[in-house]
């Protein structure tokens, strides 16, 4: 009898296994919370209005169009958009999803609820921004908030832009930038040539078969004359109703602000990405253990220490569209009941070894450094929702000698608001692993969220009483 | 260095009972194996409350703290100035409603017995009731107003309260699991052992919560105190629209049931901070912290039954808690005379926050050899007592 796979997330990953796992004869029901499948790296036009430069715009964009085609064609796969899972748990047989379908807004959603006999997570990351001074103006935007507004609405966010922050999810923001006809004034990197070095020694792009990409971005940033600053970061943005301008400092390799050296700029967009988050929290409620970095733990077969829950993509590791890709096929085959001595999938197993050296040294290379705390002041806001800032937390922290995440986060609001602590989380952590010497993990990690997402209590209530009415 | 008192257990008991014995001139280390407000007293409400306690020692307690905590909320806020936020203390009211025709009664007879005890519970309309919460389900069958509820920040009073008491030279061993207890030859407590360090004291307090029974049964002195979990919602921010804290009467079933089935009663109010806290269930489930749907379904589906608008409600956030349960119903406070030293502080179910500084007002005197009291005048502890009739016989099985 075929098995019943659930893949949640529709990106790179999530596509990969899904396809796999229909290839494999699974029945499959593919997640994502968006309009469509994609993910944020093939993130696009929505079909009414959509775009003939999708090519152009993305890279590998024939793969995504492949894996549609395989998953829109087939009888096993359905695919289910604009639905958000809130809630996993484990049951004597298996995992029990509990999501609503539909658009929030028109209050047309249903409660569902899957029992798969496996469950693939790609739920991918969400990029990090570390705080600073001034950087809750207008103008002052993620690096992936300006990708996916490039890529979806195809709109230049400034005419003076300056991207800043690290690793080399830089390069593809600022050709997008680039693309839609923003001026990119400059690209700063936190970390100093030095440390870049060593990983350029290593040739990461032969290693990755990368090369194209990366001589392409290259070539996109002399073409356009945008310089590349290793070892500099945005310490604060200036302005009254938006950004105006910022101050940039040269820092050590730890990231700590050189004083003396800061300079000014003239600009009237800022995008900051330091790194990646990976979205756990659906990994977290299954009860998946994580690695010492916090990524969710896979064996072989990308299974989980939960049986029967599989993981692949960000969550598993910052590695990139091809690394999930291979990782996604291997998860989605094993799901649907294959091994990993299967003939089938050989390529994605030797492309995932390579892949996985790649990953790691990105994150020797480009890592965040404890020294970025340097450039707050306490009036920085370190939560936008609560707008909590550093002086408070850091008062509190001293008048209570508590740095454990959880009263801190009760005692100053901070993490306490609408993203539940995506954007600011693992900053507040570290913060407070500085002002003291330890912060607890497990219930009190930023990862653990057991409502994913906000879900409406009605919603909820239907899944007790199908009568509830849907409106007040 | 030797202390007069080790507390185990930095929630809001240990922290009131750090509280009260520093007020009283005695050297304090308080130990715990997380840090301060890590369990029970994150994972709750902040409920300072007579409506859901009939006549009896739990609601004597009870008037006690909140005569207490009347006091010391404008206190806290005086010795500790603006580096520790406020512990939003407010005296808000609590109103209790009923939604079936049989459920209306019985809450009036409540009340009634409640105003013998020295409750204001006043009856109102169900016009009286829409005028205190516009909101309200205009189906309910019975409302009654209680004044004197209150509610605080529990996690923010469980720091005030020991920021405060360091600064009378109380000292926390955070991190600092405990692994046993130092007696002297004539079998008195003179300490207690953690993984990191012993801590000698003259006198010791065990306020673990609900890992009481557990840790105590380690440390040979057993008493039943064991975990129920509870769960509570908390919806994005929203304009001010509940003002009280609105509860529905199946709640009394819920908090006096020793059932260990799942039993959900709506309890519903806003924080300062502008979110709605949507409680509550009790399960006895161990320390499993898992989280169930279906449990949230039951408490949704009852808060609506109370306000049907918070239907368009976003959910945000839940947590589970777990509540330090005793079988007869009554926390468990002062020595125990199978090992003259120790002294315990704990099993207040849901009521824990409310009843602390009271439970701390009786450890202290009982330490010191003073007698407990509060604005109202004495308490009596006998009814708390360790050696209580109505758990001879958990004791004797621990034995």
């Amino acid at each position: 009898m075929s098995r019943n796979v659930v893949v949640v997330g529709g990106g790179p990953a999530g596509l990969a296994a899904a396809k796999s796992a229909v290839d494999a004869g699974a029945r499959v029901t593919i997640i994502d919370s968006s309009d469509q499948l994609g993910g944020q790296f093939w993130r696009h036009l929505p079909p009414e209005r959509a775009g003939a430069d999708e090519a152009r715009l993305h890279h590998d964009w024939q793969t995504y169009q492949r894996l549609h085609r395989r998953l829109t064609a087939s009888p096993h796969c359905e695919i289910r958009t604009r639905t958000q899972i809130w809630a996993i748990e484990t049951t004597p047989d298996g995992v029990l999803l509990t999501g609503v379908q539909g658009a929030p807004d028109a209050r047309t959603e249903a409660p569902i609820q899957l029992h798969p006999d496996a469950l693939v997570l790609a739920t991918g990351a969400h990029d990090r921004t570390l705080p600073f001074p001034g950087w809750t103006l207008p103008g002052v935007y993620t690096a992936g908030a300006a990708q996916a507004f490039a890529k979806a609405e195809r709109v230049a966010l400034g005419r003076r832009v300056l991207v800043a922050g690290a690793g080399p999810f830089l390069l593809p923001v600022t050709e997008s930038l680039v693309k839609t006809g923003a001026k990119v004034v400059a690209v700063l990197e936190a970390n100093r040539p030095r440390n870049l070095a060593r990983w350029l020694a290593t040739a990461p792009w032969k290693l990755a078969g990368k090369a194209g990409e990366l001589t392409h971005y290259v070539g996109t940033h002399l073409r356009h004359r945008v310089p590349y600053r290793p070892g500099r970061a945005v310490v604060a943005a200036h302005g009254d109703d938006r950004v105006e301008a910022v101050t940039v400092a040269r820092v050590d390799a730890n990231w700590k602000p050189i004083p003396g050296t800061e300079k000014r700029y003239a600009v009237d967009a800022v995008c900051v990405s330091h790194g990646f988050t990976p979205r756990l929290e659906l990994a977290v409620a299954a009860g998946c253990r994580l690695t010492a970095d916090r990524f969710v733990r896979v064996d072989d077969a990308q299974q989980t220490t939960v049986r029967g829950v599989y993981a692949a993509g960000e969550i598993t590791g910052i590695g990139g569209k091809d690394a999930a890709l291979a990782e996604g096929a291997i998860a989605g085959h094993c799901a649907a009941g294959g091994d990993t001595t299967d003939a089938v999938i050989q390529p994605a197993v030797r492309r995932r070894r390579t892949m996985g050296a790649f990953s790691r040294r990105l994150d020797a290379a480009h890592g965040i450094r404890p020294g970025w705390t340097g450039w707050l002041t306490d009036d920085t806001i370190l939560c936008r929702c609560e707008e909590s800032r550093v002086g408070t937390v850091r008062r509190t922290v001293a008048a209570t000698g508590s740095v454990s995440l959880r009263s801190t986060k009760l005692t100053t609001r901070v993490g306490l608001g609408i993203c539940q602590a995506r954007i600011c989380g693992r900053n507040v952590e570290d913060y407070l692993g500085q002002l003291g010497d330890r912060v607890p993990a497990g219930d009190a990690s930023s990862d653990h969220r057991p409502i994913v997402s906000p879900v409406r209590l009605g919603d909820i209530a239907r899944l007790a009483d199908p009568d509830t009415p849907t409106t007040p | 260095m030797a202390v007069d008192v080790a507390v185990i257990g930095a929630g809001v008991v240990g922290a009131a009972c750090a509280h009260a014995l520093t007020a009283r001139g005695l050297r304090v280390a308080v130990i715990d194996r997380s840090s301060a407000a890590s369990g029970t007293s994150s994972h709750c409400e902040g409920n300072l409350l007579v409506s859901d306690k009939g006549p009896g020692p739990e609601l004597d307690l009870a008037r006690h703290s909140l005569a207490l905590w009347r006091q010391l909320a404008p206190q806290l806020a005086d010795d500790l100035g603006p580096a520790v936020p406020p512990v939003e203390f407010e005296p808000k009211g609590g109103l209790v409603v009923t939604i079936t025709a049989e459920g209306a009664q019985p809450l009036i007879d409540f009340a009634a017995q409640q105003r013998v005890a020295g409750v204001d519970a006043r009856v109102v309309s169900l016009a009286q009731a829409r005028e205190l919460e516009p909101w309200l389900n205009p189906d309910i069958t019975a409302a009654v107003y209680y004044p004197e509820d209150c509610q605080v920040q529990p996690t923010i009073a469980t720091e005030a309260l020991l920021a405060a008491a360091r600064r009378r030279g109380a000292v926390s061993y955070f991190h600092h699991e405990v692994t046993g207890l130092i007696t002297g030859k004539d079998g008195r407590v003179t300490g207690v052992r953690t993984d990191r360090a012993d801590i000698p004291a003259a006198s010791v307090v065990l306020a673990a919560g609900p890992w009481t029974g557990e840790l105590a049964t380690r440390l040979g002195a057993g008493v039943p105190v064991w975990p129920r979990r509870g769960n509570v919602l908390v919806t994005t921010r929203m304009p001010h629209s509940v003002f009280h804290k609105v509860y529905d009467g199946d709640y009394f079933g819920a908090t006096q049931s020793s059932d260990a089935a799942l039993q959900t009663a709506a309890v519903i109010e806003s924080t300062q901070a502008g979110t709605v806290l949507i409680g509550s269930s009790r399960e006895q489930v161990g320390f499993d912290n898992s989280m169930r749907v279906e449990v949230y379904a039951e408490m949704a589906k009852k808060a609506l039954r109370v306000f049907p608008f918070l239907a368009d409600a976003g959910i945000m956030r839940a947590y589970g808690g777990f509540r330090p349960f005793v079988p007869d119903h009554l926390p468990i406070i002062g020595p125990d005379a199978r090992m003259p030293g120790l002294y315990h502080a704990s099993g207040h179910e849901g009521a824990g926050i409310g009843l602390s500084v009271a439970t701390a007002e009786l450890v202290a005197a009982a330490i010191t050899a003073d007698s407990p009291r509060s604005p109202l005048g004495p308490i009596d502890p006998a009814p708390f007592a360790v050696q209580r009739p109505s758990l001879q016989a958990y004791l004797e099985e621990a034995a």
